[in-house]
């Protein structure tokens, strides 16, 4: 646990983004998420931890109702993006995930151009009026990534020719071109090396200024690096959910406290 | 599984990699049987297809050379206009059997002239040396231009099929005995013709874009309309199997709830695309021409029934090739807050392109060689003997295909529709080789790497 750099840990708002209560997921017959309340900040970067198979990833994908392109996948209770309910009738998930974006684990660049891998969402949501101010937004998405001068002289490019680093904080600027209060992160650095995967935290933590960053992941010394919030998992059950620095020094859970020092997993 | 059980127990007998044990020895063995097979299999298969194509070139390359009569014909006055006048009105009452003996007289003072030795002194011993389509070849020119009338004009006529057949040798001496179309003197006199210059071989366009021909004027035969009658077919392939075939299986692949519909849906797809393809003819029959009263032998229902043939092959190849599109795409589309729909249209579909494509060409190389359901719907009977009037009305004239034309010249007698049949294999075989080329062409254009 040497490793961990665990200052400047302090939550710097209390706004609630994201509220979620009672979320209840079942795959066909299996219960894989149980009565999860947790409430995600805005600015801030909440971490989901716990074992493979726990739910992080199936809760994640909640939140940008992304769930509803699984067809045995079935969401209850109620999830909340500033009051309003995700799942409510009136809510088209299209508009949804422009407000919430997404990161993959497998870096997903379309097999196109760099500039129209980013393009794209502000393209197909109409944000912007003209090239000029798309241009804009296309610098400023791959600025936010990181990536601007690394690319910028080769926009047309196909993004599918950048190395796995770059391809991931292309897919970053992609999902932060679209204007969203929240990004979630599912896995974002498992497909990296560690050069690259130090990029791309240095970068979430970046993005913190701007967003509600959610990040699921697999490795502890990740969580306590990038996140002010954890939430660990434990085979469907949110088990607990604190400021990163409490979880790590001083788990209240004895499951939680397994987990952290290896005992399970 | 023998391998792991027999000897699985003991310690290898040597423990020096440079000495091989038996059981290596025997897995070497049978991987290079293994191989040795493989190899053997590639061989007979390639070994068969050289036969074939060396069979099909060498009985069908003669259908693309032709024998022509050289001959200067006097347009007699006197015969062609009686009234002197060269009113075309008047001309067009000389049918052609006022020609006939006009042109067998020229032959033979041609052949007179040439100073062959022969026992055939009249006229009408000329006549089974030219094709039968020779007096209406100088009557159209006579009647486009009634001016030559009364001059000798030198005419380029087709040899009669015998003469043809002969000189290409699949016409023997000693096997015309009882042949009333040609006698062992005619072939005599043709020997000194050809050696004369008088009748000699030329490049046989009317083949390739000529209409077919009855039964006494081989020479003529060619397989051109039927061409264009594929074409319209196809085309009518093209337009319906393609969006209804990529509309499908989108709609499957992509849009459908899976549930006990699209499963049975998905069973009958695959299960037609091995239905024999005359029940696909009879259904034709039964539903275009004898239910919608639509016109028989024409290319519209042809195309229509080769597009029920070739949907089940475009669908599975377009599911297939949808299936292969990396679900992380459709992921991050909608991540970006595409639709459904757009992620289909923006993402999917120009991943799957090269796939439908192939798919597509294939199908239509398919449809393109399928005869059977065209027996069914009247288009191997009709001979279409000219082109149609105008590009619609190529969709509804009566008219033939390409393989119903090949298998209407194999069931013929003369030796010229013969090696037509093979002739017009060979040019089916070109399309299909183009076309497979195409495909190839496009899938490489159009594939991506990620």
């Amino acid at each position: 646990m040497e490793d961990m750099s665990l200052t400047e840990r302090a939550v710097t708002t209390d706004d609630i983004k994201i509220t979620a209560r009672n979320v209840q997921v079942h795959y066909g017959d299996t219960h894989a998420i149980k009565d999860v309340d947790v409430d995600i900040l805005d600015k801030t970067v909440t971490a989901f931890i716990g074992p493979s198979g726990c739910g992080k990833s199936t809760f994640l994908r909640c939140l940008n109702r992304m769930n509803d392109t699984i067809d045995i996948c079935r969401v209850e209770g109620d999830i909340k993006l500033d009051g309003e309910d995700i799942y409510d009738k009136r809510v088209d998930p299209v508009q949804l995930r422009a407000k919430v974006g997404m990161v993959f684990q497998k870096p997903n660049p379309f097999p196109k151009s760099i500039y129209d891998n980013v393009a794209y969402g502000p393209k197909i949501h109409g944000l912007t009026k003209n090239k000029a101010e798309l241009d804009q937004v296309v610098e400023d998405s791959l600025r936010k990534a990181a990536l601007w001068n690394e690319v910028k002289d080769r926009l047309h490019a196909p993004g599918t020719g950048l190395s796995g680093g770059q391809q991931q904080r292309l897919c970053i600027a992609r999902a932060v071109a679209t204007s969203p209060e929240v990004l979630l992160m599912d896995e974002p650095c498992s497909a990296l090396d560690p050069i690259a995967t130090a990029q791309v935290e240095e970068l979430i933590d970046e993005l913190r200024a701007n967003f509600s960053v959610v990040i699921v992941t697999h490795s502890m010394q990740q969580a306590a690096r990038v996140s002010q919030k954890t939430a660990f998992f434990h085979l469907g059950n949110l088990v607990e959910y604190d400021d990163t620095d409490k979880i790590f020094t001083n788990p209240s859970d004895s499951r939680t406290e397994s987990y952290i020092t290896g005992r399970i997993g | 599984m023998s391998d792991a059980t027999q000897h699985g127990a003991g310690q290898p007998a040597t423990r020096s990699l440079h000495h091989l044990d038996a059981r290596t020895k025997r897995r070497n063995a049978s991987e290079k049987r293994f191989k040795a097979l493989g190899i053997g299999a590639i061989g007979i298969g390639l070994a068969f297809l050289v036969i074939l194509l060396v069979t099909i070139v060498s009985n069908g390359a003669t259908a693309f050379q032709q024998t022509f009569v050289e001959v200067p014909v006097y347009l007699g006055a006197a015969k062609l206009d009686k009234k002197g006048n060269r009113d075309p009105e008047d001309l067009k009452k000389a049918t052609t059997f006022t020609y006939k003996p006009l042109i067998e007289q020229s032959l033979l003072d041609a052949v007179e002239k040439s100073g062959a030795t022969t026992d055939l002194a009249k006229a009408k011993d000329m006549k089974n040396l030219i094709s039968a389509s020779a007096a209406s070849q100088v009557r159209d020119a006579v009647l486009a231009d009634p001016s030559i009338i009364g001059t000798t004009v030198d005419f380029k006529i087709l040899a009669s099929s015998r003469v043809d057949s002969y000189l290409k040798g699949r016409v023997h001496r000693d096997e015309i005995a009882k042949d009333k179309n040609i006698t062992v003197a005619q072939l005599d006199l043709v020997d000194q013709l050809r050696d004369a210059g008088i009748i000699h071989k030329g490049f046989n366009w009317a083949f390739i874009f000529g209409a077919d021909a009855s039964d006494s004027r081989a020479e003529q035969a060619g397989i051109g309309i039927s061409m264009l009658g594929s074409f319209y077919m196809m085309l009518v392939v093209l337009v319906l199997a393609l969006p209804i075939g990529v509309a499908a299986s989108i709609y499957l692949e992509e849009f459908a709830p899976k549930n006990r519909i699209t499963d049975l849906i998905e069973v009958n797809i695959s299960n037609l695309a091995a239905v024999p393809s005359i029940v696909f003819g009879i259904l034709g029959l039964a539903v275009f021409i004898q239910f919608a009263h639509l016109p028989q032998s024409a290319p519209l229902v042809g195309g229509l029934v080769l597009t029920l043939m070739t949907l089940p092959t475009i669908i599975i190849s377009t599911r297939a090739a949808l299936k292969a599109v990396p679900p992380s795409i459709r992921d991050a589309a909608l991540g970006v807050g595409a639709s459904k729909m757009q992620s289909v249209f923006h993402h999917v579909l120009p991943l799957a392109m090269p796939g439908i494509l192939t798919g597509t060409i294939i199908g239509l190389a398919q449809a393109l060689g399928e005869t059977a359901p065209l027996l069914l719907i009247g288009m191997v009977g009709y001979i279409a003997t000219n082109s149609p009037d105008g590009f619609l009305d190529g969709f509804v004239s009566p008219n033939s295909a390409m393989p119903a034309q090949i298998y209407e010249w194999a069931k013929r007698a003369d030796p010229a529709f013969y090696e037509r049949a093979w002739g017009g294999i060979i040019i089916l075989l070109i399309f299909l080789l183009g076309m497979n080329i195409i495909a190839i062409i496009l899938r490489r254009k159009f594939e991506r790497r990620w």
